[in-house]
């Protein structure tokens, strides 16, 4: 028995397949969906989505969206999603590092502005805590010299 | 027949013409990959987003669950959320658009307003002296959600406070390089079934009615977030698929100028050779004749 997912960002389809359960970070609360679920309607908060399937495990950061639950899909739409194992640890880095600075200078006098640095922010925070709690092997160490 | 030296003027002037056509079809061929490919991206988000909302009006009661889901028992105003170009030389795509929504409009039973998205659009509605309440023009030509969401919100805000009753949404579907299609697409109320519409959504399956949703947090929270954002989804999609069609259409527009202009100048250039070989032949006689009068002597 399995059940459908699909996480689908603004640009593109970040996974689509048929697998065992979906951990998701409803608003509410880590919500875990398995096949036949009741029908949801949720939004969804910073968090990780887990997907797994046959025993393996896949790891996704969503940056807020929303999930569908119907008994036999789960349809996430995210504001921003990756695969974890996909995350470049520098990029997340320097996006970090030039979002705390303008931060740091006051807050800039056009909202959006502010926002727009604030979101960057916390998807980048977001990005980098996940690989440094899920990924394995450590392909790319996040280090804080280069 | 004019004179060689006219000739020639023409000639030039039909090639430099070939030669800007050209190029605005090599520019447009650059241009319509990249809109292709944004369109394409966005595609399979605003089909699921459009699953959702379809699924969400599939719901018992829907005309108690969110006021952008009711359907009005009265139609009092329309409003068409009209796509085109800001420029021309796009062939037929600017004129069909405004073709299809006088079809599709000029005999509606109630007033209709116009949002125009485009230059074009514009200029067309207003010297047919249709009621324009809203102009977008010079988009981006890589427009972000952001830049066409207030579209969006002015219609929704215009359905919201009562201006309008429904809100139709009238773009250029892209289907392929040669084909776009004039789309129209009801955007409020919801429609559970489409009008004119060619293959995006198609992969909506039909479920039965579906039991009542749990909301997380809370159903009108969740409603209020999603249903004014996927309605400005829609019409972000929308554009991007015209814009894509527009290209394509300028494109194939600009292959045929080019076409034409170098048949012109081929015929052109046959007609100037005439002309130059007659007066050619007409100086050779001319000196023969004084040749023999001379030896006639």
């Amino acid at each position: 028995m399995t059940i459908r997912c699909e996480i689908v960002s603004q640009d593109r389809t970040v996974f689509a397949g048929d697998v065992d359960i979906v951990v998701l970070p409803g608003a509410g609360g880590e919500m875990g969906i398995l096949p036949k679920h009741a029908p949801v309607l949720t939004t969804l908060k910073y968090g990780v989505i887990k997907i797994r399937k046959g025993g393996k495990e896949e790891l996704f950061t969503v940056a807020g969206g929303v999930a569908e639950v119907q008994p036999d899909i789960v349809t996430i739409l995210a504001d921003a999603a990756e695969n974890i194992n996909e995350i470049d640890v520098s990029r997340a880095e320097d996006a970090r590092k030039r979002a705390e600075e303008i931060l740091s200078k006051g807050i800039p006098a056009d909202t959006d502005v502010y926002l727009a640095m604030e979101a960057a922010l916390r998807k980048s925070n977001l990005r980098l805590d996940a690989v440094n709690r899920y990924r394995k092997g450590g392909t790319r160490v996040p280090t804080s010299e280069n | 027949m004019a004179s060689a030296r006219e000739m020639k003027l023409r000639i030039k002037s039909v090639k430099n013409i070939a030669q800007v056509t050209r190029a605005l079809e090599t520019v447009s061929a650059s241009k319509v990959r990249k809109a292709v490919n944004a369109v394409t991206a966005t595609r399979s988000y605003a089909t699921k987003a459009w699953q959702v909302l379809k699924h969400v009006a599939e719901q018992p009661g829907r005309d108690s669950l969110h006021p952008l889901l009711a359907q009005r028992k009265e139609i009092k105003n329309t409003l068409v959320v009209v796509i085109t170009g800001d420029r021309g030389l796009a062939g037929a795509y600017n004129s069909n658009v405004i073709r299809y929504a006088s079809q599709r409009f000029d005999k509606n039973p109630v007033p209709v307003k116009y949002i125009a998205v485009g230059r074009k659009g514009r200029d067309l509605l207003v010297r047919r002296r249709k009621d324009v309440i809203g102009d977008f023009s010079n988009l981006p030509a890589a427009p972000t959600f952001f830049d066409v969401s207030a579209i969006g919100r002015l219609a929704v805000d215009a359905y919201k406070n009562g201006e309008v009753d429904e809100v139709y949404l009238l773009y250029t579907d892209f289907i392929n390089m040669a084909r776009q299609v004039t789309s129209v697409k009801k955007l409020l109320p919801l429609e559970l079934t489409d009008e004119g519409r060619v293959h995006d959504f198609e992969q909506a399956k039909p479920t039965g009615p579906s039991a009542a949703y749990d909301y997380e947090p809370d159903q009108s929270i969740i409603l209020d977030e999603i249903i004014p954002r996927f309605t400005a989804l829609q019409v972000y999609q929308a554009i991007l698929e015209s814009q894509a069609s527009e290209h394509a259409a300028r494109m194939v527009a600009m292959h045929a100028a080019t076409d034409n202009a170098k048949d012109l100048a081929g015929a052109y250039q046959l007609a100037y050779n005439k002309v130059r070989q007659q007066g050619i032949t007409n100086d050779i006689l001319d000196i023969v004749g004084g040749a023999e009068a001379l030896s006639a002597k």
